[in-house]
């Protein structure tokens, strides 16, 4: 069983810098679970976050490869238990007049939002840690799930501390 | 000054002090073949863009500096992906810039256009599709910095034609200014004592010398470090002169045809102070079975090779020069305190054992008096006659691990060829590379096979026309040897698709075709009076063709997956092997 790792990496903001991450990880083999990435404070700089699937050694070897990479700026490895970590989800599921209310019910419970409301259908969002978001799931598949979607995870360490602090990040330009 | 994109490349290339580089014009790349006419630099003309890279790969290895191509776009820059690809695995600096259809077309399946970034991302040291013309220079000055710096290795920057076109006010700044990029060089300062702890008490310690050492110019440093401390020395294919093969302490080449008593060594040996050297498999064998006794002391310039493939008691990031730089400073302040002997281990037993085994299992060459030319015997020759100033470069197949094998090589830099990819057709373009870098006072000698050479030999008209005089030597079996090789050893001599007649062509009438010199040899009895004859041609390209005995193999040899305890030093050792596996696994049916 491999295990489950969140990498936080801040790459410049270029043209063709997912593309280098993501073919670095198909042509050495690695496994990624999710892909997800966004602008950050600094608009020269894009934050991605990677979950992988690696054993130590492995993972050592990703983070070097990554870090090989010149558009890569910082790695940061997120502890599970010392970071939030965040999915989006959306769920079309059918509701009728009778079933309607139980679902409605239902997303209370996981703090999820109806964003959309038809004759046949009901549009669940959902923000969550991925465990939450699958029980949720779990529990609206007797209904009919007619499609969903669900974002790469998101993730941020706990605390005081940015992954920007201490002195590896350097993007002062010479003007 | 507002100048043209294509007058910056120009520009930058001077700024950077290149003085050769090597191309082949077309299309999207027109608008530079232009102002070129009047740029500082020599342009040598190719006969196919792959000739182009690996002629400036040829350049690298000899010099030490960057090799730089340009070729238009498409189908151009498609032909630079397997010199690409062999920079790659070598770390060789090579800057390669392509043509590239222009910014408004692009995406549009335009002529010749190709997604040239895309296809050579994975086999890149890094890319770059210029989209402004006020990037053209920042481009090209950081491509060649990452090329050479660090892990060296191959920068393609790829140029649209407007982009070459537009125009843009000239400034230059030799700074460079990569927040993301920032290559270690020195070493932890810990890790160098512990370094030195551990080799004190060694009883059995070896240097792994590797490709590295070549790159970074170390071949000093090394001698130093090897000689004060005692310790013998086995140098990789790619690591070969680095330390010179004529001292007492040179083990000779480990790996699959490494010498045997430099295959020993690493299996034997309880320490390996690796030195700009990856593990690579063809050196380690069965890994698991690789030096089972030795801790590792492991020094690279790239973090993501210590731990790749084994495990490392003592990791040192920085580069192999600075390294080594450091741990002679602390041997000096030793020397200075008197307490230098502390760090010195008794090497005097293991090197004595070394030296027997060196001495009891030489290679082996079943050279008749006359007759037949024994391949190893034509490159013995070659050497004879070349001597240790020539630069040796070598094609990829029976021929390189026999030139590998049996010259005696004596600095870094004087062997070259395709390690990690094994690019056969190498030979002939980078042989000519390296002279163009090299200059007239240093011979080179192309030793390249006739598969080789018949993938590449359109370069001898590079060579021609510019004056380049390279001795290409073909040492012609007739046969794609080491695939052969591999039949006959591994498929029982069921030889399939490996037969290139001798013939075929007529490597004199070639020779005659391009204006050249050809000799050829074809007995013993000839070898000294023709090659005597050829080495005193150094004004023009000559072709040396030897017809060699087709059947002769590669010995040592450690069986492919096997452990390399197992190595085999001649064929009738592998055929014994071979028949008594076969008998136990009947016996095991029959049981």
């Amino acid at each position: 069983m491999r295990d489950r790792h969140t990498l936080s990496v801040l790459v410049e903001n270029r043209p063709g810098v997912l593309t280098r991450i993501a073919g670095m990880f198909a042509r050495r083999g690695y496994n990624i679970h999710s892909l997800a990435v966004g602008p950050t404070e600094d608009a020269r700089v894009s934050r991605l976050t990677v979950v992988v699937g690696a054993e130590a050694v492995q993972l050592e070897q990703i983070i070097k490869q990554l870090n090989k990479l010149v558009h890569v700026l910082k790695i940061v490895e997120l502890d599970q238990d010392e970071s939030v970590e965040r999915e989006m989800q959306l769920v079309k599921v059918t509701a009728d007049p009778a079933t309607r209310s139980q679902i409605i019910e239902i997303a209370e419970v996981f703090r999820a939002k109806i964003v959309d409301v038809d004759h046949d259908a009901l549009t669940i969002e959902a923000a969550g840690a991925p465990a939450k978001l699958e029980a949720m799931v779990d529990l609206l598949e007797p209904y009919g799930i007619r499609e969903m979607v669900r974002s790469g995870t998101i993730a941020l360490s706990r605390g005081t501390r940015s992954i920007t602090d201490g002195s590896k990040l350097r993007m002062q330009r010479v003007v | 000054m507002r100048i043209t994109g294509a007058q910056a490349v120009m520009k930058s290339l001077e700024m950077l002090g290149v003085d050769t580089v090597f191309g082949y014009p077309g299309g999207a790349i027109l608008p530079a073949y232009d102002p070129m006419i009047d740029a500082g630099f020599t342009h040598v003309l190719v006969r196919h863009e792959q000739g182009a890279i690996h002629m400036a790969e040829g350049y690298a290895h000899a010099t030490g500096r960057v090799g730089v191509c340009i070729v238009t776009s498409g189908p151009a820059a498609t032909n630079l992906v397997t010199g690409l690809a062999d920079a790659n695995m070598d770390s060789v600096p090579v800057l390669a810039i392509t043509g590239q259809v222009a910014t408004t077309s692009i995406g549009s399946d335009a002529f010749q256009e190709a997604d040239v970034t895309g296809i050579t991302m994975p086999i890149t040291k890094h890319n770059e599709l210029v989209h402004h013309v006020e990037r053209v220079a920042d481009a090209i000055k950081e491509a060649y910095h990452i090329a050479r710096s660090g892990r060296p290795g191959p920068v393609l920057v790829d140029l649209p034609k407007d982009v070459l076109n537009a125009t843009v006010e000239w400034s230059w700044d030799d700074r460079v200014d990569l927040p993301g990029y920032k290559p270690t060089v020195r070493g932890h300062g810990k890790m160098v004592r512990e370094a030195l702890d551990l080799i004190a008490a060694a009883e059995r310690p070896v240097i792994y010398a590797g490709g590295g050492l070549v790159r970074a110019d170390a071949g000093d440093e090394l001698y130093e470090f090897a000689t004060q401390l005692e310790l013998p020395v086995v140098t990789t294919l790619m690591g070969r002169g680095v330390f010179p093969d004529t001292h007492e302490l040179a083990i000779g080449m480990p790996g699959m045809h490494g010498h045997y008593a430099a295959v020993k060594a690493l299996q034997e040996a309880d320490l390996l102070v690796t030195l700009g050297a990856r593990f690579d498999d063809r050196v380690t064998g069965k890994l698991d079975a690789f030096a089972p006794l030795a801790k590792v002391i492991h020094v690279d310039v790239d973090p993501a090779e210590i731990g790749k493939n084994r495990a490392v008691d003592v990791p040192i990031v920085g580069d192999v020069k600075v390294v080594l730089g450091q741990l002679l400073r602390v041997l000096d302040d030793k020397r200075e305190k008197g307490t230098v002997e502390a760090l010195i281990p008794d090497t005097t037993a293991w090197r004595a054992h070394l030296a027997a085994m060196q001495t009891d299992h030489p290679l082996l060459v079943d050279q008749p008096s006359s007759g037949v030319v024994k391949p190893q015997t034509a490159i013995r020759a070659i050497h004879e006659h070349w001597g240790d100033e020539a630069v040796y470069v070598a094609g990829v197949g029976q021929h390189q691990m026999w030139a590998a094998q049996h010259i005696p090589y004596t600095r870094g830099g004087q062997w070259i060829n395709s390690g990690g990819l094994g690019t056969m057709g190498f030979a002939v373009p980078a042989a000519i590379g390296a002279k163009a870098g090299v200059g007239p006072d240093v011979p080179v000698v192309a030793i390249d096979g006739d598969g080789c050479f018949q993938m590449t030999f359109q370069e001898i008209a590079s060579a021609v026309q510019h004056d380049i005089p390279v001795t290409f030597c073909v040492i012609n079996n007739g046969y794609l040897g080491m695939v052969r090789q591999w039949q006959s050893l591994f498929y029982d001599d069921r030889l399939s698709q490996v037969t290139l007649p001798q013939d075929l062509p007529d490597l004199m009438k070639l020779a005659d075709a391009y204006g050249i010199p050809g000799f050829r040899v074809t007995t013993v009895d000839e070898l000294d009076t023709t090659l005597t004859k050829a080495r005193a041609i150094t004004d023009q390209p000559v072709l040396v063709e030897f017809r060699v005995d087709p059947d002769e193999m590669v010995f040592p040899m450690v069986p492919s997956g096997a452990s390399n305890d197992e190595i085999l030093e001649t064929a009738e050792e592998w055929y014994a092997r071979a028949a008594a596996v076969k008998a136990a696994a009947a016996a095991g049916e029959d049981a």
